[in-house]
């Protein structure tokens, strides 16, 4: 399935790219704003899924370079390491370690397991959707 | 060290693919190390033993449990574990022989050291619980080396017949375990035995004895659940001549002697025990001298014996507990040693068919002269340890203090049956005139030899002078089961007294009816053969499948396919419960305030229903669809209205997401036909207004009780000072509560691939023409 509106596929090229950027950002400040790696990966979700409409199930799949399979993978692997510093250091499980860094100016860098474990959530959503969505054009084509 | 020794059988086991390639044939020998170690090291606890001490070690395994992997070591374990690493040394160096060439060897002595490390560990556990696992231990491992040529269907059959009985039997002693832990506040062995609690007394004896009692039952092979030795002789012979004679089986003995102390001296403990006990070891005498082929024949002596150690148990006197003992040893030793034999006579000549052997003697001088040795000790004469052992068995049923005649005269019938048997193994194949086997028979190797041989000498020797291995570890164990400090006075010659006098009686009746055998078996086998349609093993049969019958029909009753039946159900049970649950607790509630509404809020609302009325009432698919879809940003819109910005977001997003994955479902989908019934359009209502109904009263019942304070203000409180984060939302998504999205997440990638799969493999099935 392809879309032939040339609207579409202007504005699709368009939008796509800051629907990502934005996602990711969603995904940076969710822990203090609204946001958050489930509503990132929702939004970059959406974003790959107007790219489909647009250009068809194939060229998303290049687009990704990745199967979203490896995607869902890579996300789980993510949520599973962010636990792996809690049990080296003897604590229980799923303990939060931060790591801050000055940086220039007044701020700090916050840097924390709990982001890795937020990067895994967001992989994992927009892995399993891209997942749903490729599989079900694919049978179309 | 103990819990080395225990658990290195595990450890070696990991390594016996790398040494399979590094020593390749040898292999026997090179594992053979472990067991003949283990033996010597258990020997060194002899000293510290043998005056009736107990040796308790520690380890903590779940102590948040109560369950720990402390090990006992007394008379009783001793003589167990001497006897599993002992006889396990010659099964490894044999199975290397037996199983010469086999591609899969490596996986054999992995199951095997597997399992000689559960057996070791059952029979020296303390703790109740590790007890239970290791017992489930070797019975899954036995079922893996029943099963061991699993491309033969009915070795599988018999693999899954001895798991079910056993492990079935297992669950029921799990309950007899917790019972008797319930009833001496105790999971040790150790303290169980030493506390003077009453046990008799308690309530929950009875059900305890019962479920103990079915557990080992099943295990040791008592009638009725004996069939499913005999059919576990599908196994490769090691495994027959370990799992199946000299451990495993034994392992419902143990912890019927183990618990003796405790347990024994009431009328039901020691009733049942001498009852089916008695029972086994005549039927198992019958079966064996009704059989044909060579190592049922021994299987169901293995019965026999096994009856005899468990109806001794319940006799229960000293002198019982005596010859319980020394039956044990002598049983392992001639037994573990036969059916080696019986391998090697399998393995030269490609039959175990004993009509079909004779004369070997000639061609296998060897195995012809060790198999009687061993056979001796099977029929009990002197000067062999058998000997002993049945001698003392005779006089302890003479003077038993409760049915002793009736016992007497089942021991001399199946001691009778027992002499043919012995002269069925020994002489039947090696003498007589020479038949033609399937293969030209040789002498066998060495490895398959030196077994038998030493099993088979210490029987000789223990039975000329049995006071050494008596004072060396057998009293101690007697002592151990009989509760109270025994002296024994073992001798293999007390003199012309009635027990000789059986003896010699049921030597002479017994040489006669194998004399007779060639005629007597046919007939005998037409009986069995007729009588096993009522038998027990009919009955496990008639069960299986009976429970194939139930889930066949629960399966078309409950899970028939149709979507909307299944939504019925789920639907009717959830809400008819806590509509229940609701009404009886707190009533129904019909008084609506509808003073602090926003005029917008009544918009949002009305938006809702009528979105919700649409999707049911249109006849278009994609309308339906979309004005779900309607109904979704409603929620978003409340979402957001009452300040939850993150939900609001996420319920946007994951509706139109929901909306496009649908409507790209939707063009798949045939179009539109009504198929359901006006009747069944009116049910569906009808439940659909139930529940939504009982949701409704939920929800202003939640808003109402207040049964502890929420939990948001901790979260509002803590949410920057202990998580750093000022989102709670997400703070609590992947702090607070992590451990709930990291399961979620894993849902959602199981979802993924479930549809995945789902899609593709439906796709490729059209694909084919």
């Amino acid at each position: 399935m392809r879309s032939s509106s040339l609207i579409l596929n202007t504005a699709a090229l368009a939008i796509v790219p800051l629907q990502l950027m934005f996602s990711v950002f969603l995904l940076l400040r969710g822990h203090d704003e609204p946001g958050g790696g489930f509503i990132g990966g929702l939004v970059a979700a959406s974003a790959f899924v107007l790219y489909a409409f647009s250009f068809g199930a194939r060229s998303t799949l290049r687009l990704l370079r990745v199967s979203p399979r490896d995607i869902l993978a890579a996300g789980l692997l993510f949520a599973l390491a962010s636990t792996i510093p809690a049990l080296l250091s003897g604590q229980p499980l799923l303990t939060a370690h931060w790591w801050q860094f000055p940086l220039p100016g007044e701020t700090y860098l916050k840097l924390s397991t709990v982001l890795i474990f937020d990067i895994g959530v967001y992989l994992t959503v927009l892995g399993t959707l891209m997942t749903f969505v490729i599989s079900l054009m694919e049978v179309r084509e | 060290m103990m819990l080395l020794a225990v658990l290195s059988g595990f450890l070696l086991a990991f390594a016996v693919p790398a040494l399979r390639r590094m020593a390749g044939q040898r292999i026997g020998w090179l594992l053979a190390l472990l067991p003949a170690s283990l033996t010597v090291y258990f020997a060194s606890l002899i000293p510290s033993i043998s005056d009736g001490q107990t040796l308790l070690l520690k380890n903590q395994w779940m102590p948040g449990l109560g369950i720990s992997l402390d090990f006992m070591v007394d008379g009783l374990s001793l003589v167990f574990a001497l006897l599993i690493s002992g006889i396990g040394t010659f099964i490894l160096i044999y199975a290397g022989s037996y199983l010469k060439g086999h591609r899969d060897l490596g996986r054999f002595y992995v199951i095997m050291l597997s399992f000689m490390a559960s057996m070791l560990g059952l029979v020296l556990s303390d703790n109740l619980i590790a007890f239970f696992v290791f017992w489930e231990l070797t019975s899954i491992t036995s079922y893996m080396l029943i099963g061991f040529n699993h491309e033969d269907e009915e070795a599988r059959k018999c693999a899954l017949q001895g798991l079910f009985i056993t492990a079935g039997g297992g669950l029921v002693l799990m309950a007899g375990l917790i019972l008797l832990g319930f009833i001496t506040g105790s999971y040790s062995f150790t303290e169980i035995l030493a506390s003077d609690l009453r046990i008799h007394e308690h309530g929950f004896y009875t059900a305890a004895t019962v479920c103990i009692l079915i557990g080992a039952f099943t295990k040791s092979a008592q009638v009725p659940f004996h069939f499913w030795l005999p059919n576990a002789m599908a196994a490769p012979t090691p495994v027959s001549a370990y799992l199946h004679s000299a451990t495993m089986v034994k392992a419902g003995i143990y912890l019927m002697a183990r618990l003796n102390p405790s347990m024994g001296g009431d009328a039901l403990w020691s009733s049942s025990l001498m009852l089916f006990g008695a029972a086994t070891m005549l039927t198992g005498a019958y079966l064996a001298f009704s059989s044909t082929d060579i190592k049922k024949v021994l299987a169901y002596s293995t019965v026999m014996a096994l009856g005899t150690l468990t109806m001794l148990i319940g006799v229960g006197t000293e002198l019982a507990i005596t010859a319980f003992i020394c039956f044990l040893l002598a049983h392992s030793l001639y037994k573990g040693s036969l059916f080696m034999l019986a391998g090697a006579l399998d393995h030269e000549t490609g039959t175990k068919d004993i009509t079909k052997m004779g004369g070997l003697r000639q061609s296998m001088p060897l195995t012809a002269a060790i198999t009687c040795l061993a056979a001796l000790s099977l029929a009990g004469l002197p000067p062999l340890f058998g000997f002993v052992a049945k001698e003392l068995m005779l006089d302890s049923l003479l003077k038993a203090p409760l049915w002793s005649t009736g016992l007497l005269v089942m021991a001399v019938a199946s001691a009778i049956l027992v002499v043919a048997v012995a002269g069925l193994v020994a002489i039947k194949p090696f003498f007589g005139e020479v038949r033609r086997t399937p293969k030209q028979p040789h002498e066998a190797p060495f490895a398959m030899l030196v077994g038998p041989a030493v099993l088979s000498l210490l029987a000789l020797i223990f039975g000329v002078v049995p006071f050494v291995p008596a004072s060396v570890v057998l009293d101690a164990a007697v002592s151990n089961v009989y509760g109270s400090s025994v002296q024994t006075a073992l001798a293999l010659w007390h003199g012309v007294n009635v027990p000789l006098m059986l003896s010699g009686a049921s030597l002479l009746i017994g040489s006669l009816l194998f004399y007779k055998w060639g005629r007597l078996q046919p007939n005998l086998y037409a009986i069995n053969t007729a009588g096993s349609r009522v038998g027990p093993e009919a009955g496990y049969f008639r069960f299986m499948l009976g429970i194939t019958q139930v889930a066949d029909w629960q399966t078309r009753l409950l899970q028939n396919g149709v979507l909307g039946i299944y939504l019925l159900i789920l639907v009717l049970v959830t809400f008819g419960l806590t509509g229940y649950t609701l009404l009886t607790r707190h009533g129904f509630e019909l008084d609506f305030d509808f003073s602090d509404g926003y005029f917008y809020e009544f918009g949002i609302a009305l938006l809702l229903v009528a979105s919700t009325l649409f999707a049911c009432a249109t006849k278009s698919r994609l309308g339906s669809v979309a004005s779900v879809g309607v109904t979704g940003f409603g929620v978003a819109l409340t979402f957001i209205h009452f300040s939850a910005p993150d939900l609001g977001i996420t319920q946007l997003l994951v509706e139109t997401l929901t909306v496009i994955l649908l409507v790209l479902v939707l063009f798949k989908l045939p179009s539109f036909v009504n198929l359901s019934s006006p009747w069944e359009r009116y049910r569906d209502l009808a439940v659909a207004v139930f529940a939504g109904i009982v949701m409704t009263q939920l929800i202003l019942a939640a808003m109402d009780i207040r049964f502890f304070d929420s939990i948001s203000s901790y979260y509002i409180e803590n949410s920057s000072e202990l998580a750093y984060g000022k989102n709670i939302v997400n703070v609590i998504l992947v702090d607070f509560r992590q451990l709930d999205t990291l399961g979620e997440i894993f849902v959602l990638g199981l979802a993924a691939i479930g549809v995945y799969s789902m899609i593709k493999l439906r796709a490729e099935d059209q694909k084919r023409p």
